[in-house]
Parts: structure tokens; C-alpha cells; sequence
């Protein structure tokens, strides 16, 4: 789509262009060429100097089992933060659309966590499951529940699953419920007349006319539990214990900054930077084809 | 539509109500131990319904903190969050408008270099972007708290967005009246913008308040702290065992402002999430 | 008040050449029709005379000044366009202002000449209103004001009514009308539809394919058709048309059949013609002085007049698709043949090939 008339102007689309374009090449495409850069280099012990080594930082990581780990770690968290929030989303959406009385008193109360930052989301969790003090970790060891995400790995996981899950619920859920009301009233009131139940006509009609929703939600988690989660990794677990809750954009970060390993960070960075170009090639295509539809 | 009602309805209200104390636990909990005593907190199992020390521990969380007052973590978050979302809403909207309303040379290459940023979160790049922002002598300022992070494309795709479903009569009416580009802008698109601008400044200003990994980065200096990273600081670890309710005052001072944007201003809000993400 | 030349005027978008040289001369004060069918490129043409669009060759002399390269509000134009494109969150006051205000025109100024033109169109009770509390007609009304106050030297008018339901359109066409005459401005009005063109134009620029094909009064281009397409296009319903050659008062079909014209005597042509007659020219006669037979498929029934559809019939040949405008008194029934006659004075001639009038 473009404008049919425009104005003739020699210097002023520049002018109004140069601000984003300063702050995107100052700290957008010099940082991402520089991981790129850095990503070929391999410093001496000392920091003093590096060496170009073309892909070896590359062929180094993807021999690294604690890389390939954290991999495993990534695929694992991302599975089951975006199953448990989208599935809770759209049973509470599933609902919610069919409440006449007080539907607006339930979206408000279940948008709210949306604001909540990811860190601050895990300080709560932790306050509630934090073995020492945690009043919820107390009742589950009361009832003989084994409960340690101090030393226990899967514990950890299981925890940090379960707040970044919680904090998106409410982004699922919105995004849910619009795609359920944007399904017209004529279709679900045909099948109604055609004999099909309530769980029918969930099945055959509003979950199919729901999926370009479900879809784009399924790309949008990803994205949220591969990038925007660090700060619940940070607070709660600190990627471990050993290893256990390391996903990669913890890594890039612990290598990094605490490792002081720039050539295998760099390297990292260009690996997410390509993910991230999929999950955005993915995305378009849907954005195409939704406006196809 | 007729439809059996009864047990169903009373089914659907039981399981919503559940769903809302789940969600609503983590911070109903966080309340009450911001209300108890340190002393209440560390001897489980804690009370579950708030305590009287409500006062005492949000004054000493505004005033003292655990290593810098709450009340300036909190300046310094407001600082930052308006600071990304006017940023972000002015460099946006005019680069949209370029892009829309002007023909020139490379226009197409200025699209897309800005348009590549849409997606790429600062943490996938985060090293090297903190190199650069040090060597620019931004560590510890407020321009490094916020420049890095309005470099985004997002906004600059919604104005563009907008800007296409304007009339191009309007346009060419204001021409015929004697606008050039800066009256269209200013008396024209601007004010149609407006409900365009507030949701979207909702969006960025939740987004702005809510950065953790690059405060943690830029600021050494603890009056340079974020609300949202300090909070982490607060924490008591094993070795230290600090203050829970004043932390968790903190955490619920942390939240209020971006929640009462979301619940104020919820219109707002829920547009602004579904045109972002169109 | 002002002349508008139009000179040899082009408009090419890359290769492809859309308007390929018009020329139109507009005295002061008159209304000017540009009509055509869509995509003739009369909307073009006016967006070239607004300077909406660039123009590719020829000249453009508003006034006694060539405006090629001057921008809109350089060349003392109003334009009104079909959507209105009302500023939708200014007032009605505002949207009509907004050109004096950038004009740099003082308050009272402004006030003054915004409730002239408010009186004259009847919208003084609606100057706080925004465009979305108005109904069509009155949106109508604020576009033709927002010209209106300018006191430009020319008005633009693109399809303004277009976007108005039937009986509105023909009440807005009066008015439009009317005040044309009293401020007794220059317009170039554009537009598809061939009523509003005839009842509205001092003069018609019937406008296909990127060329003017005719210019003159709407009496003269319905009298005189300058081209085929001209005369199948204004007129309803259309002019019918047959193939053939003409010699003396003998008409000769193409497919065989001949008309004949009593004494009356036709252009002699050698090459193939077209013979348009319009169906009000048809009159039904007695069966020897008719000049052909209509063999009746379908009937409409209008009222004051009837339509008869069919198709020659009988030594006329066969085939031909032919329409009637008869007085609404005549009885017809689908599977009459009617005996029609043809006043050789209401007669057209094309070429067949160049479709220019014999």
C-alpha cells in the first residue's frame, strides 16, 4: 500500500528520519555487526589481543555439551511455559466469553499480571516457594511433597516454568478472548441449529476459526520464553542449580559478563540473532496470511 | 440463544473464580508479607492474612531501602519508562511519517533498516551493545538507561500502519487548503494520532518500567538503580538475611505503578497490545 | 474570477501514457463537465489542474498564469472532493476555516467570510458540529463551503455527489447550480454520470480513453454527436447503431436488409458506416411508410414513456439489436411487431472505422 500523493520535500524526509536512524545504526546494526566481528575472534588468556579464527568459536559451542545443554534446557522451558499458559489462557478465555454477568470484572482481574515485570514476578514466586521461607514450600513438605529448587534441578525448573507461565496468562488470555468474539454469532448459532453441542461446537467450529490466534500466540511465547524471561531466571534460580535452568540467553549473559568469554558470547548473540530472524520470517508469513484471510 | 442453564453457569463462575485466586496469590502474598515483621516472615509458615505493619515498612522501603531508598529507585524508574515511551513515540512518528508521506531516494533502504530492529530484544545482543553504550560514556546516565532501548521498530510499523488507513483526500484537501508537511503534521495527523499515541504510550511505558537486564548492566551506582532491578539487590540471600517485608513493600511499590496503568486505563492498554502485535 | 487554458495536456505514468493531449479553453465564469466512464482519465486531468498530480507535457494557465510548477495553494484553486475529506476532528467552523488560517487571514476576517458562506448553505446551525454528527447532505454542504470561503478563482468539483443517495443527489445538483451562478465562479466539474454532466454543464468535455473527444454545449454534443462513442454515451438509453452503407435515401445493412428514408437523402459513403439513430426517434408509423420492423423481445414500462427492446425483423434483416422510446400511451406486449419510422433529420453517420461523424 502507498499514498497516491506525497509531498516533494529534498531534505526534510531525511531530517525526520535521522533520529531513529542515528539510535537504530548506534545501537542496533554496530552492536550486531561488533557480535558478529567478535564472534570470528578469539582473545588470548590475557585480553590483551585476539586472534581471527574464523568459524572455531562457532565449531567450539556446538561441541560443548553444557551449550548443547542449555539447548535441551531452552526446548524444555519454552514447551511447557507456552502449554501451561496457553492452555489455562484458553479455558479461562473459553469461559470468560460466555459469562453475561460480570465478564468485565474477570478480564480485569486476569489482565493485571501482564504488567508485572518479569523479575518482580519472580521475587513473588520465590517468596511463596523459596524452601527456607517460602509459606507455600512449607505446606507442600507438611503434606510430604519432596520440595527443593535450592538443589534440586527439576524443582527449579518446574518453578521457573511455572512463574514465567503464570505472568503470560494474561497476554494469552486477551488475545483469546478477542479471537472468541471476533467469531460471529451466526456461525456458532448455525451449528447450534444443526444439533451440535457446546463441546462440539467448540471442537468443530470455534477452535478451527480460533487457530490463526492460536498460531500467532504459539510464535509469540516462544519469542517470551526464549528472550523476555531472563529476568525470572536472574531472580529465582541464577540459571542454576548446576546448570539446570540455563537457557540461552542466560548463557550469553553468564558467558559474557561473568565468564568474560566475548568470542563465545559473540558467537551465541549471532546464533539467537538468527532464531530471532526466523521466529520474524515465521511471524510475516502469518501476518500475510491473515490479511489474505 | 436458549440454552439449558443451572449447574453449567454455576460451573463456569466456580472455575473463573479459581482462575483469579491462582493468579491473584503471588500477589496477595506479596502484600501480606510486605505488612508482617522480618521476624514473621523467616519462621515458617508466615500468616496469611496481612499483619499491622503496613506503614512501618513502606516508609522504611521509601525512605532507607536496604542499600538506597526505595523512593529514588522509583524516580529513576519513572525517569527511564516515560523516557523510552516519549522517545520511542517521537522518533517513531516521525520517521513513519517520512516513510509514509514522502518519495525520496533510499526511502525503501531507510524502511527496512529500521524495520530490522522489529523483533531483535536487546538481550540476544546484549554484550555489545553494552561495549558500545560504555564507550559512549553512558554507563550510570539516564540517556544510557533509556537511548539503547527505543531503538525499535515496533512503533515506527504502527504509525506506518495508521498513517496508510488515512484518507488520502485529507491530504490532498490540506494541500488545496495551503498546508505544507509540517501544518499537515501538526493540525492534521497529529491529532488524529492521539488514541494511536495512548495506547501506545501505555504499552511502552509498562515496557519501559519493566526493563531488568539492561539497568542491571548500565547502572553500577546504586542511586542509579531501577526499581525493577534493585529489587533483586533487596533480596535477602542465605549469608545476609536483610528485610522480606520491606522487600516486599518494594515488589508491591515496583508493581503499582504499571498495574494501575493497565486497570486505569485498560481501553488504552488492550488496544495498544493488539495493534502492537498486528 | 479567471480563464483556465488547458494546452496539449499529457499525463504518463512511466511508459504508459493515461491522458495523451487535451486541450480545453474555460471562460471566465463558466462550468465546465468533464465526463466520461472510468478510468477516461478525467479525474486525472482535474487532479493535474488542482496540481495534485504532475503534469508530463503541455501547459496549464489559470488566470493568465502557467501553473505547471506552482503547488495547490500557489494556484488561488478549491476542491471539493467526492468523500467530502472533511477533517474529522475539526468542527465545522474549523474545517471550513482551516485554508484562511494558514492564508494567515485575521480572526474577524475568518469569522466574517465563514458565516457568509454558513448562510448561504444553510449550515449556521451546525458550525460546532464535527463532520461525523452531519448527515450526508450537510457534509456535502461543508466541502462546498470550505471552498466556498476561499473566494478562489476557480472551483474544482470531483464526482461531489456521488457518494449521495438519488433524491439527495438531484437536490444537491440544483444547488450546486444555483450558487455557481450567483458567485459566478470558474468551475471544472468531473463526473461518471451523464445527467448531472447535461443539467449542470454550460459547456461538456466528454472525455475517453485519455482524449476529449467532444467539447460544446449538452444540446450540441446530444444534437450533434462529434464521435460514436460520444453518442452511445450520452443519451439514455443509448443511441442504437447499425453497420452498413448509405447511398441516396437506401441505408444498406451489413447482414443483408435494407432501410429505406422515403425521400430524404443520406451522405453518400463508400466505406462502411455506422447509422446511429436514438430510440426517441423512432416513432411508430403506418407499415408502408415504415422504415423498418421491430420485432418485440422485452418491454419496460416507464410511465410518461414505454421502452421497447428487440430486434429488426422481416426485409430489414435480422438480428440487429434495436430499443424504441415510445409515448407511454402505446400499448406493447413482448412478440408485437412494430412498424417504426426514422425522421432522417435525427439521423447520425460514423465511420466504422474512426468513429468520427460523417
Amino acid at each position: 500500500m502507498e499514498k497516491r500523493v506525497t509531498f516533494d520535500h529534498r531534505l526534510l524526509p531525511y531530517l525526520l528520519l535521522t533520529p531513529q536512524l542515528v539510535v537504530t545504526i548506534v545501537f542496533f546494526f554496530w552492536p550486531a555487526a561488533q557480535a558478529l566481528y567478535q564472534s570470528l575472534l578469539l582473545p588470548d588468556p590475557f585480553g590483551l589481543s585476539s586472534r581471527f579464527v574464523w568459524l572455531s568459536n562457532f565449531e567450539y559451542l556446538f561441541n560443548d555439551r553444557y551449550y548443547l545443554e542449555a539447548f535441551t534446557t531452552t526446548a524444555v522451558f519454552t514447551f511447557f511455559v507456552t502449554l501451561v499458559s496457553m492452555s489455562m489462557a484458553l479455558l479461562f478465555a473459553v469461559l470468560a466469553d460466555q459469562v453475561i454477568k460480570g465478564a468485565s470484572t474477570y478480564k480485569t482481574l486476569l489482565i493485571w499480571p501482564y504488567a508485572v515485570a518479569p523479575a518482580v514476578a519472580g521475587v513473588m514466586w520465590l517468596f511463596m516457594f523459596q524452601p527456607s521461607i517460602g509459606v507455600l514450600a512449607f505446606y507442600m513438605k507438611a503434606v510430604g511433597v519432596p520440595w527443593n529448587p535450592v538443589l534440586d534441578g527439576t524443582h527449579a525448573m518446574t518453578l521457573v516454568i511455572l512463574a514465567a507461565a503464570w505472568k503470560q496468562i494474561s497476554y494469552n488470555f486477551l488475545f483469546f478472548l478477542a479471537g472468541l468474539q471476533a467469531i460471529p454469532k451466526s456461525l456458532i448459532e448455525a451449528a447450534a441449529i444443526d444439533g451440535a453441542g457446546k463441546w462440539h461446537r467448540f471442537r468443530t467450529i470455534v477452535f478451527p476459526l480460533l487457530s490463526p490466534t492460536t498460531f500467532f500466540l504459539l510464535v509469540v511465547n516462544v519469542v517470551y520464553a526464549f528472550f523476555e524471561t531472563f529476568g525470572i531466571i536472574h531472580t529465582m534460580t541464577a540459571g542454576g542449580p548446576g546448570r539446570s535452568t540455563t537457557i540461552l540467553v542466560y548463557k550469553v549473559y553468564s558467558d559474557g559478563f561473568v565468564g568474560q568469554d566475548l568470542g563465545s558470547s559473540a558467537a551465541q548473540s549471532v546464533i539467537l540473532m538468527l532464531v530471532v530472524g526466523v521466529l520474524t520470517i515465521i511471524q510475516f508469513r502469518y501476518i500475510e496470511r491473515r490479511v489474505h484471510y | 440463544m436458549v440454552e439449558k442453564r443451572g449447574v453449567g453457569t454455576n460451573m463456569v463462575h466456580l472455575v473463573l473464580i479459581t482462575g483469579i485466586v491462582i493468579v491473584c496469590f503471588p500477589i496477595y502474598l506479596t502484600f501480606v508479607g510486605s505488612t508482617l515483621t522480618h521476624f514473621e516472615v523467616i519462621r515458617p509458615p508466615m500468616p496469611l492474612v496481612p499483619g499491622p505493619h503496613f506503614i512501618e515498612n513502606y516508609t522504611r522501603a521509601l525512605t532507607s531501602g536496604v542499600h538506597v531508598p526505595v523512593g529514588r529507585m522509583l524516580f529513576n524508574s519513572l525517569v527511564m519508562a516515560m523516557g523510552i515511551a516519549v522517545g520511542k513515540i517521537a522518533i517513531s512518528i516521525l520517521s513513519a511519517y517520512a516513510i509514509v508521506y514522502f518519495r525520496f531516494p533510499f526511502r525503501m533502504l531507510a524502511f527496512w533498516a529500521i524495520f530490522m530492529t522489529l523483533m531483535l530484544p536487546v538481550e540476544v545482543r546484549i554484550v555489545p551493545t553494552y561495549e558500545v553504550a560504555a564507550s559512549l560514556g553512558l554507563l550510570n546516565t539516564y540517556s544510557g538507561l533509556i537511548l539503547p532501548l527505543i531503538a525499535s521498530a515496533t512503533a515506527t510499523f504502527l504509525f506506518r500502519q495508521f498513517f496508510l488507513t488515512v484518507p488520502d483526500e485529507l491530504l490532498e484537501a490540506a494541500r488545496v487548503d495551503g498546508a505544507g508537511p509540517w501544518r499537515f503534521f501538526k493540525d492534521i495527523l497529529l491529532p488524529l494520532s492521539v488514541t494511536n499515541i495512548a495506547a501506545l504510550f501505555v504499552i511502552l511505558f509498562i515496557y519501559g518500567w519493566n526493563q531488568f537486564l539492561w539497568p542491571l548492566l548500565i547502572t553500577t551506582k546504586p542511586e542509579m538503580n531501577t526499581i525493577v532491578m534493585g529489587l533483586k539487590q533487596m533480596m535477602p540471600t542465605a549469608d545476609d538475611y536483610g528485610n522480606w517485608p520491606v522487600t516486599m513493600a518494594a515488589a508491591m511499590l515496583a508493581v503499582l505503578p504499571p498495574v494501575a496503568v493497565v486497570l486505569f486505563m485498560q481501553r488504552l492498554f488492550v488496544k495498544g497490545l493488539v495493534e502492537t502485535e498486528k | 474570477m479567471a480563464t483556465i487554458s488547458i494546452r496539449d495536456i499529457r499525463k504518463s505514468y512511466g511508459n504508459t501514457e493515461v491522458i495523451h493531449g487535451v486541450s480545453i479553453d474555460v471562460a471566465d465564469g463558466e462550468f465546465i463537465v468533464i465526463v466520461g466512464p472510468s478510468g477516461c482519465g478525467k479525474s486525472t486531468l482535474l487532479r493535474m489542474v488542482a496540481g495534485l498530480e504532475r503534469i508530463t507535457g503541455g501547459t496549464i494557465d489559470i488566470g493568465g498564469r502557467v501553473v505547471n510548477e506552482l503547488e495547490p495553494r500557489e494556484r488561488d484553486i478549491a476542491m471539493v472532493f467526492q468523500n467530502y475529506a472533511l477533517y474529522p476532528h475539526m468542527s465545522v467552523f474549523d474545517n471550513m476555516a482551516y485554508g484562511l488560517k494558514i492564508a494567515g487571514q485575521s480572526k474577524e476576517e475568518i469569522r466574517a467570510r465563514v458565516d457568509k458562506a454558513a448562510a448561504m448553505l444553510q449550515l449556521e446551525p451546525y458550525l460546532d458540529r464535527k463532520p461525523r454528527a452531519l448527515s450526508g447532505g450537510q457534509r456535502q454542504r461543508v466541502a462546498m463551503g470550505r471552498a466556498l470561503v476561499r473566494d478562489p478563482a476557480v472551483f474544482l468539483f470531483d464526482e461531489p455527489l456521488s457518494n449521495l443517495d438519488a433524491k439527495l443527489r438531484v437536490q444537491m445538483r440544483l444547488e450546486i447550480k444555483q450558487l455557481q451562478r450567483s458567485v459566478g465562479t470558474t468551475s471544472l466539474y468531473v463526473t461518471h454520470d451523464q445527467v448531472e454532466a447535461m443539467t449542470l454543464a454550460d459547456r461538456l468535455v466528454v472525455m475517453n480513453g485519455g482524449i476529449a473527444e467532444q467539447i460544446d454545449t449538452p444540446m450540441a454534443v446530444y444534437e450533434r454527436p462529434a464521435t460514436r462513442f460520444v453518442a452511445g454515451f450520452i443519451g439514455s438509453p443509448a443511441m442504437n447503431m447499425l453497420e452498413g452503407t448509405a447511398k441516396g435515401s437506401i441505408f444498406a445493412l451489413e447482414g443483408g436488409g435494407r432501410l429505406t428514408f422515403g425521400d430524404a437523402e443520406l451522405a453518400e459513403t463508400e466505406r462502411p458506416v455506422l447509422l446511429g439513430v436514438r430510440p426517441e426517434h423512432l416513432k411508430l408509423a403506418a407499415s408502408d411508410e415504415a422504415a423498418l420492423e421491430l420485432s418485440v423481445t422485452a418491454v419496460e414500462t416507464l410511465g410518461a414513456d414505454t421502452l421497447a427492446h428487440g430486434s429488426l425483423s422481416g426485409a430489414n434483416g435480422a438480428g440487429s439489436a434495436l430499443v424504441a422510446r415510445l409515448p407511454g400511451s402505446v400499448k406493447v406486449t413482448p412478440g408485437d411487431t412494430l412498424p417504426l419510422a426514422i425522421d432522417a433529420r435525427s439521423v447520425h453517420l460514423f465511420d466504422a472505422e474512426t468513429g468520427r461523424r460523417v
